[in-house]
């Protein structure tokens, strides 16, 4: 690996840490953002939390994949699994996220054949080796991973694969973004912009956050020393009465983004007019579905699915901690009936999600069930 | 990371090392070639880590603090109030 022991230099993140101190003003409070999942994963897992003077807090954004994709359209991956000569493939973060009627991985017990799968690429290969069965890749994620969902498309197009579709799931984070600054419980000073998301979109489109909001973005890599760098030049910002969009993650992201990615995206997508996310509602022009000339590999055509809307367990208070209103451990289920092993909501299956970082790293078990 | 002349698509690389085959579609033509280092999601390079970049921010952030660092050596020589008495 590269660049990950010098990124965690004990020595530099204590220089880092002491000049957030110096940067933030202790009469003033700080709300910061961290947008993506990676990021809430990072932040905990080194305990960061404890390098920051107490008057700064971070909060923990919508950019988990798995968190936000509402139960409706779990139900509709597992109605495609129980189709006949169907298979349903998905990465291993989606497997346990509970549906109404079920995980992927209970529908695979009950004898469905579901399948994890590393790479979009892997579901294609399935495919090839069973021309008599109906393989389906529910897709999921930001522009991070949509990238690859669009050159597998264009690959099943060349291979005239016709026992191959994709439920798309992607959705786009700066819509989420700006859902957040327009909501009116959010009173938020910065954000620590999202790192791989920005390797395929760049940086400028956060710049309304910026210009519109007048609030500091930085884009962000994911070892401590990045998010720490990060977090101190947003106080800069802030002491400087200063609002731009800065790139961090100047190793990795190119301020224009990947444009051989950006490309492919929309030869295979285009913009839903609305899409539900879990806790934030529907936001419009927030996902991707599969664009009308590669509708042949859309699992939305390909299959009746029940496409029904579907609330939140009562008690579970998933959307509150995904807008950053509620910490993980205020939400009444935490540690008790929503744990790792049986989670109730998606918070508490994904590595990304608030709940199961905090619930692995942010105190012991004794005290999480106390 | 090794390139495959027969499958321009695909690259071998080393991941902590285990040897993986990866797909370098989403990265423009010119920009990788044997020896550099990329970033991986979901068996696709996205990004080529950019070494200079890195080496520049590295540098940056051990500078950070030294003029602080410089001033409270100042501030601490104890002779200074010696020469402050009149």
């Amino acid at each position: 690996m590269k660049y990950v022991d010098e990124f965690r230099d004990p020595e530099l993140i204590l220089n880092v840490s002491r000049e957030i101190e110096r940067a933030a003003d202790p009469a003033r409070r700080y709300r910061i953002m961290e947008v993506c999942g990676g990021h809430t994963h990072a932040i905990y897992r080194y305990g960061l939390k404890d390098l920051l003077p107490p008057n700064v807090e971070l909060i923990h954004g919508p950019g988990c994949p798995v968190c936000v994709l509402p139960m409706g359209r779990v139900d509709d991956g597992l109605a495609i699994a129980a189709q006949p000569n169907a298979i349903v493939t998905a990465f291993g973060d989606m497997m346990r996220v509970p549906g109404t009627k079920g995980t992927f991985l209970e529908y695979r017990a009950r004898g469905y054949d579901v399948r994890m799968v590393y790479s979009p690429l892997d579901a294609l290969r399935i495919a090839q080796a069973e021309p008599d069965k109906h393989v389906c890749f529910f897709a999921i994620g930001f522009e991070t991973t949509a990238p690859s969902t669009a050159l597998t498309l264009l690959r099943a197009r060349d291979l005239g694969l016709d026992n191959f579709s994709v439920f798309c799931n992607h959705v786009t984070i700066v819509p989420a973004i700006r859902a957040i600054l327009d909501s009116p419980d959010m009173r938020l000073d910065g954000f620590v912009g999202p790192g791989h998301v920005s390797t395929v979109t760049g940086c400028r489109p956060y710049e309304f956050v910026a210009r519109e909001y007048g609030k500091p973005v930085v884009i962000s890599g994911f070892e401590p020393l990045d998010l720490l760098e990060s977090i101190l030049r947003i106080l800069r910002q802030l002491a400087r009465g200063e609002a731009i969009v800065e790139n961090q993650y100047r190793r990795i992201v190119a301020w224009d983004g990947n444009l051989p990615a950006l490309r492919a995206m929309a030869e295979t997508f285009e913009l839903r007019p609305y899409f539900e996310w879990r806790g934030l509602g529907f936001i419009s022009q927030s996902a991707l579905k599969i664009a009308p000339p590669f509708a042949r590999w859309d699992s939305e055509v390909r299959f009746e699915v029940p496409g029904v809307r579907v609330t939140d367990p009562k008690a579970a208070q998933c959307g509150e901690v995904l807008k950053g209103v509620l910490k993980p451990p205020q939400c009444k289920l935490f540690g008790k009936e929503c744990n790792p092993e049986h989670p109730i909501g998606a918070l508490m299956v994904s590595s990304e999600g608030a709940c199961a970082a905090y619930y692995r790293y942010a105190q012991a078990p004794d005290a999480v069930t106390a | 990371m090794e390139l495959d002349a027969e499958q321009p698509m695909l690259a071998k690389v080393d991941v902590a090392g285990v040897r993986r085959q990866i797909n370098i579609g989403l990265l423009d033509d010119r920009c990788v070639g044997p020896g550099d280092w990329v970033l991986i999601h979901v068996g696709f390079a996205m990004s080529k880590i950019e070494e200079v970049q890195a080496q520049d921010q590295l540098r940056m952030l051990r500078a950070l603090g030294e003029d602080q660092l410089a001033i409270e050596e100042v501030r601490g020589y104890s002779f200074a109030a010696e020469e402050r008495a009149p």
